[in-house]
């Protein structure tokens, strides 16, 4: 089942229970105050914060107005998607290894989509190893390796409490000396306020380029769906620390909108190039901003 | 991002200055002002416009107190409002009366229940209890594993069963607890989508066979507009007894606290404010006001007046 039809599908649910059917709500309606604050509220209630809405909605006005529209909500639909950069991801790089590096604050999804991108490596022919970089969390190593086990990658892991730069550093070597095409490494899940947890990020960082000196190649932030407005502050701060290449956002399978991504990708200029839909390993979708925006504002395809 | 809502609010009403009472006229700036900063705080948009008629309604005729600025009069009614939603002067309670009582964990996924599960036990044990964990999450790879180092840690037995089927687990944890005289039984369970209706109906089914003395959702501080669906969901099905907000030791403005506690009226019982075993705090609404209008000062100076 694809992106959009599953999110749809847990759309469908939401908006029978919740909303009602969108889509028919707008067609033909004009532009008038109402409409306005229908659409704004389908925007905040998505996350996508109250800045980006009345920047988006500004827009929306002045287009309106210009193109003679047939429905708001299409036009919407469009100003959005011009909105959104799409830098997707790399799935046949030259570097070799190519590293990839994935963080985040606690419980967003990191460990599962590192397992999906290994999948998804793998299946374009790569040679994937996985590098157990959260020593910190209770069998975060164990999990990893499991997913290992279920993929057949190979996972370099050292003892709970180690230093997560060494994992990297060994994961690195071992890659370049068995010629693997991926590298993934996972990190533990961090508050972007712990100063301490971000300075070992950076270390990480400083560690790979040692070996490596242009990677990681990829450095993505995993960012939960369902997060509100604290996630452009994430965005943030990780950038700050350690620069992002992207942005992957998972459980897109629920009722929540993930808005919050297009805010960030707004403001801060970081693509979204992952979508996760599922705990399963398969439910990785490469992004696409037109069925993103679909599902965001309820509209059927 | 967020402009201290002190600074907005005295300049919304600059043109205030000596005039005695609030009015619709000279309070618009200020409501708007009120609903930005608690849409920002990620209260639920519905909830934001229920909370600021009221608001509106309290504030209206309103005497300003000679001491106070109008801006502060406004605001003391605001964060007044703002701990009646969160339960007043309610405390924290858990109700666990039966010998072994069970509390039973729910949630999204990630959201931090293995974690909340051993604070739990940590929490009991210290008062001389004697706790049981259960590993009822047979889905997440090595949840089960993450459980039994948790209790390792905190040195409380964690029963993990045949390690496949939840329903099989808690049945056989309840034989045990009862065998070992274990005064409390924490579930810990997998973390699902409420729109999940296989997963949701495992959950009913643990409640039918347990009879939790509590059933605690554990909410992530970070979640946005979409908390209310879930949190709904969950306690449609289940009936839930309270609320854990985890990650709280983040800056988070944690505007769920007044979101699902408004859509479902069941209280918050603790908050999470860190990774480790310890990190575990009872709630207590005043705390939480400030937190989220995204403000500091303007209350102390209120509380001394
Ligand atoms: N429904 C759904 N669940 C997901 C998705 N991605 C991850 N999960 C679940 O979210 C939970 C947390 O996932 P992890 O991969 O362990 O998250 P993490 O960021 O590595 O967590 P920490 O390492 O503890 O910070 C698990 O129960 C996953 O199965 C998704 O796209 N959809
Ligand atoms: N900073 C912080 N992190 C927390 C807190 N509570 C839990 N975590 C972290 O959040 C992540 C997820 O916690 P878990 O306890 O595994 O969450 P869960 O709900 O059991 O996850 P699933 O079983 O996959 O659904 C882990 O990295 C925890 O260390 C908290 O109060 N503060
Ligand atoms: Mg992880
Ligand atoms: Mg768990």
């Amino acid at each position: 089942m694809g992106f959009f039809n599953k999110i749809a599908e847990g759309l469908k649910k939401t908006r029978e229970k919740f909303f009602g059917n969108i889509k028919t709500l707008f067609s033909g309606r004009i532009l008038d105050e109402d409409v306005l604050e229908e659409l704004e509220e389908i925007m905040i209630l998505s996350d996508v914060g109250v800045e980006s809405t009345k920047d988006i909605l500004e827009k929306l006005k002045e287009r309106y107005k210009k193109e003679k529209s047939e429905d708001p909500l299409l036009l919407l639909r469009d100003i959005m998607v011009e909105h959104l950069d799409n830098k997707p991801l790399n799935l046949n790089p030259d570097k070799k290894p190519f590293v990839i590096l994935v963080v985040g604050v606690n419980g967003t999804g990191k460990t599962t989509t590192i397992a999906k991108l290994g999948k998804l490596y793998k299946e374009k022919g790569k040679d994937v190893v996985f590098a157990a970089g959260d020593t910190f969390r209770a069998a975060a190593i164990e999990q990893l390796k499991e997913w290992g086990k279920r993929l057949n990658i190979n996972v370099i892991a050292h003892s709970h409490g180690s230093d997560a730069a060494a994992v990297a550093y060994d994961a690195l070597n071992h890659a370049i000396s068995k010629n693997k095409d991926v590298v993934i490494i996972d990190t533990a899940g961090r508050l972007h306020t712990k100063s301490n947890l971000m300075e070992e990020l950076k270390k990480i960082k400083r560690v790979i380029q040692k070996v490596i000196p242009d990677a990681p190649h990829e450095i993505l932030l995993v960012l939960d769906g369902t997060t509100g407005q604290n996630g452009i502050i994430q965005a943030k701060v990780f950038k700050e620390a350690i620069d992002l290449s992207g942005i992957a956002i998972t459980k897109l399978d629920g009722t929540a909108k993930g808005g919050i991504a297009f805010a960030i990708n707004q403001e801060l200029k970081i693509p979204i190039k992952l979508i996760g839909v599922g705990e399963k390993a398969e439910d990785l979708q490469i992004f696409d901003p037109e069925m993103y925006c679909n599902a965001l504002l309820g509209i059927e395809e | 991002m967020f402009d201290s809502i002190q600074k907005k609010l005295s300049k919304a009403f600059k043109s205030l200055k000596g005039q005695g009472k609030l009015s619709e006229k000279n309070i618009k700036d200020a409501v708007k002002t009120v609903k930005m900063s608690l849409l920002e705080a990620d209260v639920n948009y519905k909830v934001v416009k229920e909370f600021v008629e009221k608001v509106k309604e309290k504030a209206l005729g309103k005497e300003v107190l000679e001491s106070l600025t109008p801006d502060q009069e406004f605001i003391r009614i605001v964060r007044d409002e703002l701990i009646e939603l969160m339960g007043g002067n309610e405390k924290p309670k858990l109700n666990i009366s039966r010998r072994p009582a069970y509390i039973m964990l729910v949630g999204l996924q990630g959201s931090g229940k293995t974690t909340h599960a051993a604070k739990l036990a940590k929490y009991f044990k210290k008062q001389g209890k004697a706790p049981l964990l259960v590993a009822a999450d047979t889905y997440r790879p090595a949840a089960i594993d993450q459980l039994v180092q948790l209790g390792k840690q905190i040195e409380v037995p964690v029963f993990t069963g045949d390690r496949k089927n939840a329903i099989n687990i808690v049945k056989e944890a309840m034989d045990h607890a009862e065998k070992l005289v274990h005064d409390i039984v924490i579930l810990d369970t997998a973390g699902r989508l409420h729109i999940d209706e296989n997963m949701m109906q495992e959950l009913e089914e643990i409640k039918k066979i347990t009879q939790p003395d509590e059933i605690l959702m554990v909410v992530d501080a970070m979640i946005g507009q979409d908390a209310v669906n879930s949190a709904k969901e969950f306690n449609n099905r289940l009936e839930l007894d309270g609320f854990i907000i985890s990650k709280l030791d983040g800056d988070a403005r944690g505007g769920v606290i007044i979101s699902i506690r408004q859509v479902t009226q069941k209280p918050i019982k603790f908050v999470g404010v860190g990774e480790k075993v310890d990190d575990l705090e009872l709630f207590y609404p005043e705390r939480y006001a400030s937190r989220i209008l995204g403000m500091g000062d303007v209350l102390s100076l209120i509380e001394k007046v």
